[in-house]
């Protein structure tokens, strides 16, 4: 009998290699800033001026992300996203509870597309 | 050992809206790993040392897809280019760290750096040790989902359709925070509007790498303006 799944048709070597060089990869994105410029160099102003300034294009850059496979066109026109935000941003406004927007905003989403716009 | 207990009991909450988002999240990565036919060994493998989420789900479509190491090392690289963003940014405030550093490196995500790079720390709570709880519980918590996923596998059937717009709601939560703690909003909107231009020019699964140039770009060019402002 072959095997059912993916991991069936690769021996353990080449699952070892897979990952291993997933590993890599991902583990170089995260250290390659820190390798450039280590703690005995002084950081040139550019790059510190960077840092000051991406945490606050970041953030907008990942909740676009977290937003990317969402449709405008296709039902139900990303309406559960817009409400959902909308009513967190409100929310936060309102009570500036972290926990609370992020909560309310979380379990409307799933109330909107579990039952609303199934 | 109190410093630490204190930087714990600091942390925590802060990590709360990651519980939850990571623990469905990585059960539905070890559910996927599971029908896939792979063991604990692997998802744990994963989970501990690749530990990037959408990373992690690209990579069952790579194998499904052929065994192509060249490919595999560059599209890891693409999608997680992001992480360079987050390296650059706490350069100067993971300085100094010590043998706390390479772990907090190690494990650095997306929702790891947006709590790290927001949370208001209590004066007498130690910056490492904060950084290093949020990290770890973060950590612990998508470990702890993928192997709920791959020990119960498709037994885990009840409804959480949603439940991922509770790290959507993370950020957008932050972004608030954000925007409430500087006058300079055009880093903010630098980032947001790039990343939309990007997505509809060039699809869903390929602008993150171009919204980094773009962002870099119009950074670049505002540098003069906004440093003389220097309101950041």
């Amino acid at each position: 009998m072959k095997g059912t799944g993916v991991n069936m048709n690769y021996s353990t070597l080449q699952l070892v290699l897979f990952f291993g060089v997933v590993v890599l990869g991902t583990q170089l994105t995260r250290v390659l800033p820190f390798l450039v410029f280590p703690e005995n160099k002084e950081i040139p102003k550019y790059i510190k001026y960077l840092a000051d300034i991406l945490p606050f294009t970041i953030i907008g850059m990942l909740v676009v992300y977290c937003l990317k496979d969402v449709s405008f066109i296709q039902p139900p026109h990303a309406l559960p996203e817009a409400v959902s935000i909308l009513v967190i941003t409100l929310l936060h406004l309102w009570k500036k509870n972290t926990l609370l927007s992020i909560g309310g905003g979380a379990l409307l989403y799933m109330l909107l597309v579990q039952y609303i716009f199934t | 050992m109190n410093a630490q207990r204190a930087a714990l009991k600091a942390a925590f909450p802060h990590t709360i809206p990651v519980l939850t988002g990571y623990l469905v999240l990585g059960a539905a990565y070890g559910i996927l790993m599971n029908s896939k036919g792979f063991s604990l060994f692997w998802i744990l493998l994963a989970s501990i040392f690749i530990y990037a989420g959408s990373m992690q789900f690209v990579t069952v479509s790579l194998l499904a897809a052929g065994f192509d190491l060249m490919g595999a090392f560059l599209m890891t690289l693409a999608v997680n280019a992001r992480h360079l963003f987050y390296g650059i940014s706490l350069l100067k405030q993971y300085r100094g760290f010590g043998k706390l550093k390479p772990y907090l490196i190690f494990s650095l995500t997306d929702e790891t750096f947006s709590i790290v790079c927001s949370a208001g720390i209590p004066e007498q709570v130690d910056r490492k040790w904060f950084y290093f709880f949020i990290s770890l519980l973060n950590h612990s918590y998508w470990i702890t989902g993928s192997l709920i996923g791959g020990v119960l596998g498709s037994l885990l059937d009840f409804n959480t359709k949603g439940i991922d717009f509770v790290l959507t709601a993370l950020f957008v939560v932050i972004l608030i925070n954000q925007w409430q703690s500087t006058k300079n909003h055009l880093p903010a909107i630098i980032g947001i509007v790039s990343a939309i231009v990007c997505r509809f020019l060039f699809g869903a699964s390929n602008f993150i790498i171009p919204s980094m140039i773009m962002i870099l770009t119009l950074v670049t060019v505002a540098r003069s303006p906004m440093e003389r402002s220097n309101e950041v």
